[in-house]
């Protein structure tokens, strides 16, 4: 094979090469969108973050407009803080709810914003106010149970004391 | 074999002694290797036609079998990750399943194993069967350098093949994962893109896939190019460097594999 052909097979093998590698990061990949971006910053402080992780989607009306870019523990009120870059072309208003939220049983933790009637806007590092924790199943249950321990301790208290003591004789 | 069973502990000793040594000693040989050979490298570079040359032998000529395997590859992810998630109802997310397992473990490494036993095997036999022939030494004589005329090429144009041709295995699977999951069981199409493109973040998973095939490229072009220069000059000796290359690549290829998956990902999820 004189060396022509061969300088354009090669050519030919770098470019295909090249092409595969700007579709993984492009089609597969998401280097086009919201990483390029950079949008703006939001804080909001939860009592639980549940299982949210970093670049979870942060949601508006099922949309995603922004990620989590980081959580951390604040160590004087020991809340978390979650930091939320969202996109610049979205704006939420300073009445604005973020909530942990799950989609599915099984599906990804993600942040929830709602939107008020407020008509300033949140400005970036502002703080949302107003937010609602994740719900912890375990909390959950041993909140059912002991609402259940409570209703059954109201109706009769003392008939429990004496089958104890029945039991005892 | 009556003759062995008179050996004491002493001889099997030494004979674990002298294994051990032998190994050190061609480990060390192997890194003295390296260090010659990227010495030579910009001379490989200044007459890069050798260079392409290796490349087309090495990338070009592996291009069919790459590309059919990633198909199929992607293919029979497609299925049975489907099978699997129907059970959970989460079949859209077949997308994330195919394109995450070929661009994190799959397309690296499986074309990492496929370029080691085509292409590896073909430059150590190719080198072995210089040296057998005195090609080698010959060059010696003439004031060429074989590091810089021979081994240099060989070891770079599979660096560089190495991963184009990882990135073109995953695309093909992830195509031939299209194929099947869409085309043939019939999952939404904008579901199948959608949830591959959440899921798949340039980095770490795309760039992390890379930069593992890249190490692969070079940890095969050094077996190859070191088995070849190294083995002895008969028939069998060629034959023999040929099967090490293979084996020792492969082992190689899924050990780093492991190392660099349990340093690259380990943050990740978090």
């Amino acid at each position: 094979m004189n060396r022509s052909a061969m300088d354009l097979w090669v050519g030919v093998f770098v470019a295909m090469g090249i092409a595969a590698i700007i579709f993984l990061a492009l089609k597969v990949g998401n280097l086009l969108t919201l990483n390029t971006t950079p949008g703006y910053v939001l804080e909001a402080n939860f009592d639980n973050i549940g299982g949210l992780k970093l670049r979870a989607p942060v949601k508006a009306a099922g949309v995603v407009v922004g990620r989590v870019e980081s959580v951390r523990l604040d160590p004087k009120t020991y809340e978390a803080v979650a930091t939320l870059r969202i996109d610049r072309e979205y704006q939420f208003t300073r009445d604005t709810i973020a909530s942990i939220n799950t989609s599915g049983v099984l599906g990804e933790v993600y942040v929830g914003l709602d939107a008020g009637g407020d008509p300033v806007m949140l400005k970036n590092g502002d703080r949302i106010v107003k937010t609602q924790s994740a719900m912890v199943l375990e909390k959950l249950i041993g909140q059912f149970l002991f609402d259940k321990a409570a209703e059954g301790g109201k109706a009769g208290p003392g008939e429990k004391a004496k089958e104890a003591e029945g039991i005892k004789k | 074999m009556s003759v062995e069973v008179a050996h004491g502990p002493a001889y099997w000793l030494r004979r674990l002694g002298s294994a051990v040594t032998g190994g050190l000693a061609k480990l060390g040989y192997a890194a003295r290797f390296l260090v010659a050979v990227l010495w030579h490298s910009p001379q490989a570079f200044r007459r890069m036609h050798l260079t392409l040359r290796e490349i087309y032998f090495a990338g070009v000529l592996s291009l069919v079998i790459i590309l059919m395997s990633g198909m199929f590859v992607g293919m029979v992810l497609s299925l049975q990750g489907y099978e699997t998630l129907k059970r959970y109802g989460s079949d859209e997310q077949l997308g994330i399943l195919v394109a995450l397992a070929l661009v994190r473990e799959l397309g690296p490494v499986i074309a990492g194993l496929l370029f080691a036993s085509r292409a590896g095997s073909a430059i150590t036999a190719e080198i072995g069967l210089m040296k057998t022939t005195e090609q080698l030494a010959a060059m010696e004589m003439m004031a060429v350098d074989p590091l810089a005329r021979v081994i240099a090429p060989r070891f770079w144009g599979g660096i560089i093949s190495m991963p184009l041709l990882a990135a073109l295995f995953s695309a093909f699977g992830i195509f031939g994962g299209y194929l099947v999951g869409v085309r043939l069981i019939g999952i939404d199409e904008g579901a199948f893109w959608g949830q591959m493109k959440a899921g798949v973040d340039v980095w770490p998973d795309v760039t992390n896939g890379i930069i593992k095939s890249i190490v692969f490229g070079i940890a095969v072009s050094l077996i190859a190019v070191f088995e070849g220069y190294d083995s002895k000059p008969t028939a069998e000796g060629v034959s023999t460097a040929t099967t090490r290359t293979v084996v020792i690549s492969s082992l190689a290829i899924l050990a780093l594999d492991f190392v660099m998956t349990a340093f690259m990902f380990r943050g990740a999820a978090v």
